[in-house]
């Protein structure tokens, strides 16, 4: 935890965005976070991708529900909305939300702990609502705020800080994402910025449901020799399946260049995901083949990052309610709640 | 780019900017914090270590040290450094039993020291101590030099002069005043000394010898021999309108000295325009506040004498513009006339050395200047050296002490039969200053106060008495104020590449975006790719050694650093640490510091 409170001083030639805002403008409170936290790092990330999208700040919902990860909202983007919720419950407050306001960008901050064991039920749901988010989980395999114990992501093998082994098999979110039907699967690591910043980018401008899954050491408990989440296990073993890149619409001529074996995604807003297959043959559009590779990669003990897998044009949410076009807020007080009359009529229609 | 070697003392010094940027290389962070914590006497000790003259300095110097000051890249304004410095001159305690001692045994050698001016007294406070005999010459009753007769007294007050003065004097140097030295072959034929030391100054001001100089000559003044003669009070009077010539901080004493003894429209006047100005900005400012009107693009063409008396000036009006080679050129586009009663000129100074003779193996340039070693301070006759703004022309008080300490140095070295040229090497310390978790024995804090501001004595005041001291100086609650301003350039971000884990999290609390972990690249690629653009190409970029799980590198640009210590804070392995660095300089008979790597990396870490 750190007491001096970052300060003020600013770089006086700083870059600014569209918005005339620096990436200082798109921080939080200072952390409260082990040094070192992985989590800090995507923190950062965060600020960055949001920065460069230039992303007006009341525009964003930030939701999380409880552990160390889900602490980190506080740390960026101070001046959007927020809202922290009960323990694995972040998802029902994110679908929620959306459903009510769908122009929002929706970022919910989650855990291994969170979402693997006690809001398992609740990440899958989201997940089959495609509800139009980005979801980060930042995996560490254990739960830090109650000293290290294994969480449901350690690997088999593993071993904690006081040398005990892991055997219970894992849960991995992106595997589990990849059968759930989700359209849009990212693993990247924190102390991968390169890497890790475009995914974000894309994942918000992705329409449905983005799952983010982020190996984020936990420098504390997990950062040891024979853990598999640690630093330096996670950059020997980790394995770039392709390079992405994102090109916001604005740059659109540029995309359009040739670049070999690169394959671009269009997004629906009209942005650029651009792929560059650094295994032979990965195509992120096809969702077994994504699936296949993944585990063939695991059983290798690997660990296979970047952007996983992509379906640009699947149903959120809000086509498959068939919801009204804009937020409810906008929606007129009188077409919102037609009154007595109107709910008695509805009702006559099951009587 | 190789890895950084910061075990050269020359690259933590050249981050702290103050003390890179000062000729005497005083430890201006470290002082400061002293006044700060209120313990003025140490500060004032520190200081005088190497600039010998804390209370004068702090009223005078030209302040080399504050266009350099980080805070001007990071916020504009610098740390008022220099009024500091009074400060702990005006606050400390007794000094007495801190100065050195001085051996009862004297070492046998004799020294000659030529004008008392501020190198020869270095040299005297330097060599005393080591037993060391110092005879001074002193041309003209009372010593200081330039420092007593060329700066008014409403800027230094001659009571801090000789205050500071008398300090080396009484540690037992044999003076003769009113001993002009008009031969220096007699001197070292019959003076048995073994080393000359000539700190005589530039004590001759520059003619202008346009038409009408010579019979307007009774109201037409050079600058330091007017300022001279005012001081000794053989003048007290000057007409109503006054024109001072030229733009230099000894224009700006004699503006602000006419308009104190009967000058009432008085007005400097520059051949070029207001970015070309010599004096100090704070000088125009103080002249400025005098109502004294400084008039741009005037160059002079004749005096204006009518019934043999002085009545004003003729002046082309001209406009400058570089030409092909970039050189500024001026353009006349007419001319006036401004009426007044005297003229100053004060145009620049020159050495002169008359009582040199040209054949005793003292080597004169074609422009009839001693020639003299840069870097020994010796002329090309064994044991002469000269130093001061006699050596290559007017400079400032700091250079004066600075070239002191050296001639010192040299003077010791020939006198112990060791070379001149080998000169001892600075050294440096690095302390860790982690005190615990998040506690650091610094105030890592950035204060965002704004400069303060001097405050002076009213208009009416100060022109009642030529000594009225017109800045008043801080108090201490001021001082402590400015001082949080400091960014502590001094206490240093260490690194240990073998430490770092990679985890970014020194890079995502810098406020300055100044670190990056990258691909190593040549500099000039670097400079391009790091976080935030390393574009001041005068500071330097650190590189680590290749960090352990990537083999990249750790940069850090040293331009914006504000040293609040975040990246050491968040560190989890403590391969970053702030560790406070003090430079080792040498000065003569005190021990070289021999450079091992064991001392240079005394470090806790």
């Amino acid at each position: 935890m750190t007491q001096t409170a970052k300060p003020s001083v600013r770089h006086p030639r700083l870059k600014r965005n569209k918005l005339g805002l620096t990436q200082r403008d798109y921080e939080g409170s200072q952390s409260t976070l082990c040094a070192g936290c992985g989590h800090d790092s995507i923190t950062a990330a965060i600020t960055q991708a949001f920065f460069e999208l230039d992303m007006p700040l009341h525009r964003v919902a930030k939701l999380s529900g409880i552990g160390c990860s889900s602490k980190t909202p506080t740390y960026f983007l101070s001046e959007a909305h927020g809202f922290n919720s009960v323990h694995g419950r972040m998802p029902s407050i994110a679908t929620g939300a959306n459903a009510a306001n769908r122009d929002l960008s929706y970022i919910g901050v989650s855990g291994d702990g969170d979402s693997l064991s006690i809001g398992l039920g609740q990440f899958c749901h989201a997940i089959r609502r495609n509800v139009n988010m980005l979801y980060m989980l930042e995996n560490n395999g254990v739960y830090g705020l109650t000293k290290g114990q294994f969480s449901a992501s350690a690997d088999v093998g593993s071993r904690a800080k006081r040398g005990e082994e892991n055997r219970m098999s894992p849960i991995d979110p992106a595997s589990l994402a990849l059968t759930l039907g989700a359209s849009f699967v990212a693993r990247s690591f924190s102390g991968d910025k390169k890497q890790l910043v475009p995914i974000i980018k894309a994942a918000l401008t992705h329409r449905g449901f983005a799952l983010v899954d982020v190996i984020s050491p936990c420098v504390t408990f997990n950062d040891h020799e024979g853990s598999t989440k640690s630093y330096a296990h996670t950059r020997e073993h980790g394995h770039e399946v392709v390079e992405t890149d994102f090109v916001p619409i604005l740059h659109e001529i540029q995309a359009q260049q040739d670049h070999g074996s690169t394959t671009a995604v269009t997004m629906h807003d009209g942005s650029v995901v651009r792929f560059r297959s650094v295994d032979e043959g990965y195509d992120p559009t096809d969702r077994d083949a994504a699936y296949a590779h993944l585990k063939e990669l695991q059983a290798k003990g690997e660990v296979a990052t970047g952007l996983l897998f992509i379906e640009p044009t699947s149903m959120d949410l809000h086509a498959f309610e068939n919801t009204v076009d804009q937020p409810l807020v906008d929606v007129p007080f009188e077409k919102l709640c037609p009154g007595s009359e109107v709910l008695a009529e509805l009702q006559s229609r099951w009587r | 780019m190789q890895p950084t070697d910061t075990s050269n003392p020359d690259y933590y010094h050249k981050v702290v900017d103050c003390q890179w940027g000062c000729p005497a290389h005083t430890p201006v962070p470290e002082y400061i914090r002293l006044i700060g914590q209120g313990r003025f006497t140490e500060s004032y000790m520190l200081n005088r270590e190497s600039n010998v003259f804390p209370g004068v300095l702090g009223r005078t110097c030209d302040r080399p040290c504050e266009p350099v000051c980080r805070r001007v890249r990071v916020e504009d304004e610098p740390v008022a450094i220099c009024r500091l410095k009074r400060v702990a001159s005006d606050l400390r305690g007794d000094i007495t039993d801190l100065l050195p001692k001085i051996p009862e045994e004297k070492n046998g050698k004799r020294i000659a020291l030529i004008g008392a001016g501020p190198a020869s007294l270095t040299v005297a406070n330097d060599l005393l101590p080591l037993g060391y005999e110092c005879v001074l010459f002193e041309r003209m009753d009372r010593p200081g030099g330039l420092m007593r007769t060329n700066i008014p007294s409403f800027r230094l007050p001659g009571s801090v002069l000789d205050e500071e003065i008398n300090v080396i004097l009484d540690m037992g140097v044999e003076v003769h005043y009113s001993h002009p030295i008009d031969s220096l072959k007699k001197l070292l034929d019959e003076g048995g000394f073994d080393a000359v030391f000539v700190g005589t100054g530039a004590p001759k001001g520059k003619e202008l010898r346009i038409p009408g100089r010579d019979e307007g000559g009774a109201n037409i003044h050079i600058g330091i021999d007017w300022l001279e003669s005012v001081h000794f009070e053989h003048t007290d009077s000057i007409g109503e309108r006054v024109l001072i010539i030229g733009v230099g901080n000894t224009a700006m004493d004699c503006c602000r000295t006419s308009k104190r003894i009967g000058g009432q429209d008085v007005r400097v006047i520059a051949r070029k325009g207001r970015p070309h100005f010599k004096a100090s900005s704070w000088e125009l400012d103080d002249a400025e506040e005098e109502l004294i009107e400084i008039v741009e693009n005037h160059s002079p063409t004749r005096f204006v004498i009518e019934d043999g008396r002085l009545v004003g000036m003729e002046f082309d009006l001209v406009e400058w513009a570089p030409d092909e080679s970039g050189r500024l050129v001026s353009t006349t586009l007419g001319s006036t006339v401004i009426p007044c009663d005297d003229v100053i000129l004060a145009i620049g100074q020159d050495n002169a050395f008359p009582w040199i003779e040209r054949d005793i193996g003292i080597e004169f340039n074609e422009w009839d200047m001693p020639v003299v070693d840069r870097t020994t301070f010796q002329t090309t006759r064994d044991g002469v050296f000269i130093g001061g703004d006699a050596a290559w022309g007017p400079e400032n008080i700091i250079w004066a002490v600075e070239h002191g300490h050296q001639a010192a140095i040299s003077i010791h070295a020939l006198c112990e039969e060791e070379s001149l040229t080998d000169r001892p090497s600075y050294g440096m310390n690095l302390v860790s200053q982690k005190m615990g978790l998040h506690s650091w024995s610094y105030g890592s804090s950035y204060d965002e106060s704004e400069r303060s501001r001097m405050s002076h004595v009213d208009l009416v005041e100060r022109f009642k008495a030529l000594e009225v001291e017109v800045e008043l100086g801080f108090d201490p609650e001021q001082a402590a104020v400015e001082v949080a301003r400091c960014l502590n350039c001094d206490i240093q971000t260490e690194f240990t590449s073998n430490l770092c884990i990679e985890c970014d999290a020194c890079i995502d609390v810098c406020p300055v975006y100044c670190l990056t972990m990258t691909e190593n690249e040549p500099e000039e690629e670097l400079r391009l790719h790091l976080t935030a653009p390393a574009e001041n190409t005068d500071q330097d970029l650190y590189v680590s050694q290749n960090l352990p799980q990537t083999a990249r590198v750790m940069v850090k640009d040293e331009d914006l650093c504000v040293h609040c210590g975040l990246c050491a804070e968040r560190c989890p392995t403590a391969a970053w640490d702030m560790q406070k660095f003090d430079l080792h300089i040498p000065y003569a008979g005190k021990p070289t510091w021999i450079e091992t790597p064991e001392t240079a990396l005394t470090t806790s870490s």
